[in-house]
């Protein structure tokens, strides 16, 4: 699995748990627009941590936090890297 | 030390005392009242004087209505009890039993024939109408906070106009232009302190609406020209995953109500450099604490002794905190239980932890976990998940995140027959899962069920915990 479907994957299970309506994934779509909230994110953040072994936004203390869906993606995979 | 008569009776005098208040306000994402107003008008249709003396649960959909009763009711009122939005319906009537509750403001109408038993229901609206003159002097309203309770209803935390001001300077230089806004709800101790700032200044506030999504919120943030804005770390990490992050352009940054991580600092500065940014420490037993501003998580020792009008100590790992911002009491019905010890001080239950002469928060003694501002008691969850047929029993506990501060997980012991059956553990995962959202908020819930062999049970017959 890639680092992008693994994190496809992680949103859209989450929702479906939470009951949240999920956008479309595309890589201009920002992330407060994605239908999930903050907890969500966390529990993303969380299961990704697991199954990649990384939590970029532990370390990132310069870079700056994701906007979009498709840095988001970047963002981890850069961190996987 | 300040000295009681320094600080107001009520906040409409003390609004009327802050001298000149043209074009300052209030908003949120419909309404601006100009502070003007706020103090001349009434939003209980002229009636608040009928409330003289009453004990008040302040129930409403809205923070600004909340504001609104608030301003009209303080040194009205004998006793204000503020509801926080998420209050469960069920807890009402432990809420107005314990608070002795005589009268319900609200503008809800959602309740119908389980409308809770009072002997008044005052309606309140943003529809403002002039006071009706002046009623009778003032008097010293108590404010009463809820905080959530080790399982089911929440404690009623006792506080007065003076307690909860303590760390507020009034007075401040004329002149310096002074929006508010916060992240929090106004309902709680870390929003009151804001909505509280504003209003005893005499200063603007803007206030989140109830279900305004955070990029909206920004922009009217950024629109009004907010200077001063407070929300908990999670808060800001997501503003800054928002690009109407860069609609904003504070000049005072405050944290609280978790543990500032060094990763959110860094953010903060590194997208807002002109920005003061500090982390403050309070309770809503224990009060304002301090402020740390030098940039750095965690907060320096001389902090502990040089921190005016507060005094605190390190007992058993833990914070101790003693000044006239704690609170009263816990209150229920005719009983008060303390939260001062013999000496008067509140023990916080934080737990701290001394690294290179710094002091860090580490977690909590009585193991609440405090996912994004929130506390969750692990008691609460392991009760839902052991009513679970298949269960056994189970420890809840937190798991450290980067977005939330800490996430809820549970280690489950399944009964032996479960065990032995080799059941998809999947969805059993899934159903104890959804066991848990039934009737738990979705912060509560856990993120993971670990199954596991056994638990390790301490002499006493208790569950080891580990809260660190």
């Amino acid at each position: 699995m890639t680092v992008r479907s693994e994190i496809v994957e992680q949103f859209t299970q989450v929702a479906l748990e939470q009951d949240m309506q999920l956008a479309p994934l595309t890589d201009n779509l920002e992330l407060l627009e994605s239908g999930l909230d903050s907890l969500c994110f966390a529990v993303v953040v969380a299961r990704l941590e697991s199954l990649l072994g990384v939590d970029p936004f532990s370390v990132s203390e310069d870079a700056r936090f994701p906007v979009t869906f498709g840095e988001f993606v970047k963002f981890y995979e850069e961190a996987t890297r | 030390m300040k000295k009681p008569h320094d600080s107001p009776v009520s906040l409409s005098e003390a609004l009327k005392a802050a001298g000149d208040l043209t074009g300052c306000f209030i908003a949120d994402g419909q309404a601006r009242v100009s502070l003007g107003d706020l103090v001349a008008c009434s939003a209980l249709d002229g009636r608040g004087d009928e409330l003289r003396g009453m004990s008040v649960l302040v129930m409403t959909t809205d923070q600004i209505s909340a504001a609104f009763t608030l301003c009209e009711l303080d040194g009205v009122a004998s006793r204000l009890v503020l509801c926080p939005p998420d209050l469960p319906q069920e807890y009402l009537p432990s809420v107005i039993a314990s608070a002795q509750v005589d009268a319900i403001v609200t503008d809800r109408t959602d309740f119908g024939s389980d409308f809770p038993a009072v002997r008044y229901v005052m309606p309140c609206g943003r529809e403002l109408v002039p006071r009706a003159g002046e009623g009778s002097p003032a008097q010293r309203t108590e404010w009463i906070l809820l905080t959530s309770g080790t399982s089911g209803p929440p404690k009623l935390v006792v506080h007065t106009l003076s307690s909860l001001s303590g760390a507020i300077q009034r007075g401040a230089a004329a002149g310096e232009r002074v929006i508010w806004s916060t992240f929090y709800d106004i309902r709680r101790y870390g929003g009151l302190q804001i909505f509280l700032r504003a209003m005893l200044t005499g200063r603007s506030l803007v206030l989140k609406g109830q279900v305004e999504p955070t990029a909206a919120f920004l922009g009217r943030v950024g629109e009004l020209g907010v200077t001063h804005i407070s929300g908990t770390p999670s808060h800001w990490r997501r503003a800054l995953m928002s690009s109407a992050a860069s609609l904003i352009d504070p000049e005072y940054i405050r944290l609280s109500g978790e543990i500032a991580d060094q990763t959110i600092l860094n953010q903060l500065h590194s997208f807002f450099p002109n920005a003061r940014i500090a982390h403050a420490f309070a309770s809503t037993e224990a009060g304002v604490a301090f402020a740390v501003n030098d940039g750095a998580a965690g907060f320096p020792t001389s902090v502990l002794d040089q921190t005016a009008d507060v005094e605190m100590k390190i007992e058993n790992r833990t914070l101790w905190i003693r000044s006239t911002r704690n609170a009263t009491c816990y209150l229920n019905g005719e009983t008060q239980r303390a939260i001062r010890n013999a000496e008067g001080f509140v023990d916080t239950g934080d737990m701290i932890e001394l690294r290179d002469d710094r002091f860090y928060f580490v977690g909590r003694e009585d193991g609440v976990i405090n996912v994004g501002g929130q506390k969750v008691h692990p008691e609460e969850v392991e009760g839902v998940i052991n009513r679970h047929p298949e269960v056994e029993m189970s420890l809840v506990r937190t798991k450290k995140n980067s977005i939330m501060g800490a996430l809820v997980v549970a280690d489950v012991v399944l009964k032996a027959a479960s065990e032995s059956m080799e059941r998809d553990a999947r969805k059993l995962q899934q159903e104890i899962l959804q066991f848990c959202r039934e009737t738990l908020s979705s912060y509560k819930v856990p993120s993971a069920v670990y199954f596991v062999p056994s638990l390790a049970i301490a002499e006493s017959g208790k569950l080891v915990r580990r809260h660190a």
